[in-house]
This record gives C-alpha cells, structure tokens and sequence, in this order.
C-alpha cells in the first residue's frame, strides 16, 4: 500500500550514490553498453524515422481514443474468458489482487516482471496477507534477495555488479559457494526458481499491451519467466495501468520492433506471449483462470491534459533513462519512487503530486537526449518545462495534482527582479553596467555561487560589454 | 538546409551571457559577418531571449523578456545569434510560447529569421576560411541545444575542417551533456559537477589543448572546471577562435 507522502530528497540521495564510486562505474559501464547497442540497432535513419513515427501514431491513436478501447479491450476481454477488474487506486488494485488470491486460496505466487506492480507496492502488501510472491525475473529476483527495489525499469539490477550478486548469492541462498561465474549464477538462481514455478499457486504478470481489438495481453520477455508464470500455475493475474492498450493487433508489430531495440539493443525479445484466454478444453496447458486488473492511479487525469497526455505513451522501454546523463550518473535509487530517469521525473509528479515529487521535473539540464531516443516520441523537456511552471502557477485548477506547491516569494521576487532588468532596455543599461562594476566583487561563498564554484572557477564580468563595444564600433546605428 | 538567399544585412542577437561574460565572442561574431560584406546591425534594445525563465517555469516572465526582443528587431532581416542554445529557443519555443496570444503571427515569423551563427555562416553565407594560424589541436563542444534545439550539428565543424592548420579530434563523449543546464547547476550543484568533471576528463582524453564550442554556457561551465582543476586545455567560442585564425583576430 502506498501512502506515499515523502517529500524527495533527490540532493541528499544523488549525495550518495555520486560518492559510491562502485555505482558509478557499474552505471557508467552498463549504459555505455546499452547505448552503444541501441545505436547499432537503428543505424538507418529513415528506418527508424519512420517506424518511430508509426510507434508515436499508434501510441498516439490509442490515447485519442482511450475510453472507448478501454470498453472493447473489457467486452472483448470477458468473450475470452478473461476477468477484467478496475482499480481506481493503487490500494484498491492491491486489494482485488489480493482478494482474487485469497478466494482461489493461493499463498505462494509466482511473479513475472512488472512496474505496475512495483508501482502498487504489491509483494509488501501480499506478504503482509500471508502470501509469498517470488520474483521469477532474474533480475528481479537478485534485488528481491537483496531487499531492494529495481533501479531501471527494464534492467531492475543494472546498479550491481558480479561480485555484488555473487556476495548476495552466497549470503542467501542456502549452499550456494561463492562465485562469480555467472554461469553458475545464472544456474543457482534458476535451480531455485524451477522449484517455486512448479509449487505455485498463482502467476502474476504485468502487460505490454493490452489489444482491444481482440482483447489479448501481450507480454514481452527473454528469459521464458514471464510465459512460466503465465501457464504454469492454475491462476493468472495480469496487471497493467489503463494506458497500455492498443487498438488493434496490427498496432503490435511496431512497437515490438521499437521496444526491444530501445531497450537492449536486440532486434527482437527471445519469447513474445500473447494471451487471449484462460485454458479452454482439451488443452494441455494454461491457467484455469486468467484476471486482468486495469489500474489508473492518476492515468486518467494525465489523460485529460491533452499536452500532458503524451506522457502515456510511454512502452517503458527505458531507452530515456539509458541515455539520461542524470540518471546514468545516480542511478534509479536516487529518485525514490518506482519509474527513474527522465520518463520518471515526468510520470512521478504526475501520478504522485508535485508537492510530493515536484523536485524532479528540475533534476534535469533539458539536454533533450531522452526525447532523441525515445521510440514514441514523447517530448519529455518540454513536458517537464510545464510540470516545472504548472509548481509555481497552475494553470487551471486540479491540472496536475499538487501544482502550485512550489510557489515561494522569494523565487517570485527572483524573477520578478529578473524581468524588470531584461525587459526594460533602459533598466538592462543601468543595471548590466552595476553588475560589470560590482559583479566580480562577490565573494565565491554567496549563495548560489557557492554552488558553482565548488569545482569551477568563478566567471568574470568583462570590463565592457557587448553592448558598449557594439556601439563603439558602430554596430548600432539601424 | 535553409538555403535562402544572401542577404545585405543581418541583425546580431548578443545574448545575455555573451554581453556581460564574453564580449568578445560576440564582437568577433559581428566581425565575422561584416568580413563577409554584410551590414551588421546590434540592436542597442536587446537582451536575453528569456530562457532562464520559460526553463524555470515563469512563463509569463519568459513572454514578457521575449516581447522586448519582437520589439527589437523590426526589420525583416535575418537574425544572427552567436549561440545555439538561445537560438533553439527562439527558434522552437517562441511560436508555442505565444500560442494565443496576439503576438503570435510576429513570434513565428521572428522565428523564421533566426539562425544560429555557424548555420547562417555555413547555409546562408557558404563562407569559404583561410587559416593562417600556427598547427593547433582542437576539439569541438557542442551545446545540446545547438544538436537537439537549433538542429546544428555538421556546421560548426564543417567550418573548423575548412581551417588548413587546425586538427579537430573528436571526442566520443561530445554529445553528452556538460552538465550546465542553467539553474540546475545550482539547484543540482553536485550533479552538475560530477558532469562538468566527467566532460573535462572527456576533452582532456582527446589532447586537445583547446576546446571551441559555440556557446558560452557550455564554456563557463567546462572551461571554469578546466581552470579550477588545473587542466591543460582552453576554450575559446567558434567565432573567436574562427576570427583569430582567419584575420588574426
Ligand atoms: S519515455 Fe520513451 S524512451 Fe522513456 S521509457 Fe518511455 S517510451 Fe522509452
């Protein structure tokens, strides 16, 4: 359950992880790699232009006409026989996993990859009603052993190295020696797998898409977990927010193209799961029962912007936060709540409130990095420009929750003494020509200069400025 | 590529940095442009193009600094701005900033006339360098608004590959940012300097004993580190440096 109310402290977070030289060098190296990977995938430009403007018109498509897919996704869903359930809030999606689980009398599940689900803080809640989720991602399951959250919304233990894991192997899980062969690795942790896939009561899964069209889940994986924890057990429970759906199946093979490629740099993913129904008759596998929980938690109100509205066309494929020079160098921790990087710093004040996570749409150098690579052409700076200026002055009541709560007077003051130097020629003349007198007088420990010159040195006002040499050289005369 | 015609003059966009820090590269900008037969007008009414606070979310400040600069180019002129970062802004945010309102039409066509320096240099111009400096090795900077605002990426450096004695290396972490990003230097003062730090290790790698980068931000933030830590290299921005080899400055 998520009462979230902590005000993020990204400084006091980015403190640490800029001093763990270790994160630095395995984020530095991990993102250089999957950069270098991404690059490689879309060498042709007018290839990935225009695929890239396919999975944008798609995603795009959708979001126009969200209500109504919403309603065939659910009708065509329930023709399936799949069970289709609302959640309002995050609570109210914990509570309709937990009580479907209850009701089939489950107390172990399986887990296949899933941000929603982080999102929803669902194994806390779970294991809080006696019921034990096991993580059957790889990389899930490391961080799960590790007591953590994931750092990276597809590569969730990016941040650790082979020695951490193979420390962590040898800490927790019983008679396991210490290696760093990842080979080995790689085998403790599906020995130990193998066993809670085939004792489970129920899989829980997240959702790429969602087609409503034809009302099937489609899920994207490489390690075969996710299809493990889809048909293995007698229960299914897909979760997803309410913004994955797609329109119709023709809608897919863009995206499946754009998401792997984005994320990893692999032309494909190794297993592309499409679910349509639970087990009909006379087959030999599938659940008995599949659920899907379609969950808003703040989606339809980022829905009823029509700027802010891009942001869910997000595939979470990552390729913003792999390319982030702010997140490449502090890592996901730092950002404390379940989506990291750039696409998190959009999506985070929007779904929690900006007076809970309004410092992170500033976390930011408006590089534009994220919306060059981002696959569905969200344009993340310009959105996070209107979370920042939504924090000081809303521009229509109940627009994004929390707006207005960075209204402070002395910034207000700030800019309003900012516009009166810039905007008044004759001011500018008086007041640029004090600051080039008096500038180079501040000490370095003034406020604000304090910061820059902690690894800079401080700037120099020159004796003249442009506009006194303009006019000297005769440059002004119109 | 906009190719458009040559014009007789242009108007000079200084920007707020430049007047106050770095003159000198906007001097040589003008100097440049005068060299190639242009009448070259400052407007003395300019001043910022309002960046710092259409960035920080004070959007009716951004307009109000940004109407001053409509005002202050009246002409149909092209308007020749010595950085890419100012120039992205008022080329890509001017137009949605006045979106609604009636200065709308005059944003856009504002915008329309906007071209960062090494573009007009290089699209407009077609100037033709003739280095007649001593054997240097350089590196280029560029801002991420210039590649990703403005959209100038090959004219900078088409220019400094037309200078005869001029080596540019190139640094495989160029289009990285170098952590400047306005108040976020200080608003993100640590992770600024971790980037700042990161970009000054990037250039010192390539050997280079200058950095040239076409906009000044970028500059204070990279040569400021560079000093501080007592790095080998300096950094010049592109009109300087172009000027200096060119004209002997
Ligand atoms: S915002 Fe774009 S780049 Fe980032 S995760 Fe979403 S789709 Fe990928």
């Amino acid at each position: 359950m998520v009462a979230e109310t902590k005000k993020l402290e990204f400084g006091a977070k980015a403190h640490v992880a800029l001093n763990d030289p270790k994160l630095r060098a395995n984020f530095r190296r991990a993102m250089d790699g999957l950069m270098t990977k991404r690059a490689a995938q879309f060498a042709d430009v007018a290839e990935w232009t225009s695929l890239r403007a396919r999975g944008a018109a798609v995603r795009a498509n959708a979001l126009a006409k969200l209500p109504e897919l919403l309603e065939q996704l659910e009708a065509n869903c329930r023709k399936n026989g799949i069970q289709v359930h609302w959640a309002e809030t995050t609570a109210e999606a914990n509570a309709i996993v937990l009580g479907i689980l209850e009701a089939a009398g489950a107390k172990t599940v399986i887990k296949g990859k899933s941000m929603v689900t982080e999102e929803m803080h669902l194994n806390a809640h779970l294991e809080k009603h006696g019921i034990t989720p096991v993580e059957s991602d790889l990389g899930e399951y490391i961080i799960q052993l590790a007591g953590e959250a994931p750092s990276h919304i597809v590569m969730p233990c990016i941040h650790k190295n082979k020695a951490e894991i193979a420390e962590l192997f040898h800490d927790k899980i019983a008679g396991q020696a210490y290696t760093e062969n990842v080979d080995e690795l790689t085998a403790a942790a599906r020995a130990a797998l193998r066993g809670a896939f085939a004792g489970a009561d129920a899989g829980i899964s997240g959702v790429n898409f969602a087609v409503a069209e034809t009302g099937t889940l489609v899920l994207i994986e490489n390690e075969g977990n996710g299809r493990l924890s889809t048909t293995l057990p007698p229960l299914h429970i897909a979760v997803t927010g309410i913004e994955k759906v797609l329109e119709k199946l023709d809608d897919v093979p863009p995206l499946l193209s754009l998401l792997p490629r984005s994320a990893t740099g692999q032309p494909i993913t190794t297993y592309v799961n499409m679910i349509s129904s639970p087990r009909k008759e006379g087959e030999k596998d599938g659940p008995k029962a599949v659920h899907l929980v379609l969950l808003d938690n703040g989606r339809s109100r980022v829905h009823g912007d029509t700027e802010l509205r891009d942001t869910l066309r997000c595939i979470r494929c990552a390729a913003c936060m792999n390319h982030c020079p702010v997140y490449t160098r502090v890592g996901g921790h730092t950002y404390s709540f379940t989506y990291p990087g750039p696409i998190g710093k959009l999506l985070t004040p929007q779904l929690e409130g900006l007076d809970c996570a309004g410092d992170q749409p500033h976390a930011s150098t408006l590089c534009r990095a994220c919306a060059d690579v981002c696959p569905v052409k969200i344009p993340i700076p310009d959105l996070l420009v209107r979370l920042r200026t939504e924090s000081v002055r809303p521009t229509s009541p109940g627009a994004v929750k929390g707006a207005g709560s960075a209204t402070s007077a002395t910034e207000t003051l700030g800019w309003k003494g900012w516009t009166l130097l810039y905007a008044s020629p004759l001011v500018y003349r008086i007041g640029t020509r004090m600051l080039g007198w008096f500038g180079n007088l501040m000490p370095s420990s003034a406020p604000m200069l304090k910061q820059w010159t902690s690894v800079r040195t401080k700037p120099k006002f020159a004796p003249k400025s442009l506009h006194e040499l303009a006019r000297e050289k005769g440059f002004c005369d119109e | 590529m906009s190719k458009q015609p040559r014009p007789e003059s242009v108007y000079f966009f200084g920007t707020c940095l430049i007047d106050l820090f770095y003159p000198a590269a906007g001097l040589a900008g003008m100097e440049l442009l005068k060299r190639e037969g242009l009448k070259v007008v400052f407007p003395p009414k300019q001043t910022c193009c309002g960046q710092p606070a259409r960035n920080n979310g004070y959007q009716d400040e951004a307009r109000k600094v940004a109407r001053l600069q409509l005002d202050s180019f009246p002409g149909d002129w092209p308007i020749v701005v010595p950085s890419g970062s100012c120039a992205g802004m008022m080329k890509t945010h001017y137009p949605e900033m006045f979106e609604g309102t009636p200065d709308h039409d005059r944003a856009q066509a504002f915008s329309a006339r906007v071209f960062e320096l090494t573009e007009f240099l290089v699209d407009v111009l077609g100037v033709k360098l003739e280095d007649k400096g001593q054997p240097v090795t350089i590196t280029w900077h560029p801002s991420c608004h210039s590649q990703r605002e403005a959209g100038v990426v090959e004219q900078p450096k088409s220019l400094l590959r037309q200078l005869s004695n001029v080596t540019l290396i190139e640094n495989p972490r160029e289009k990285e940012c170098c952590g400047f990003g306005g108040a976020f230097a200080v608003r993100q003062a640590e992770i600024s300097a971790a980037m700042v730090t990161d970009k000054v290790a990037s250039i010192e790698e390539t050997g280079a004993t200058s950095v040239v980068s076409g906009d000044c931000g970028c500059l204070m933030n990279i040569t400021g580190a560079a000093e501080k830590a007592k790095k080998g290299f300096k950094g010049r921005h592109i009109a300087e440096f172009i000027l200096e080899r060119c004209h002997g400055g």
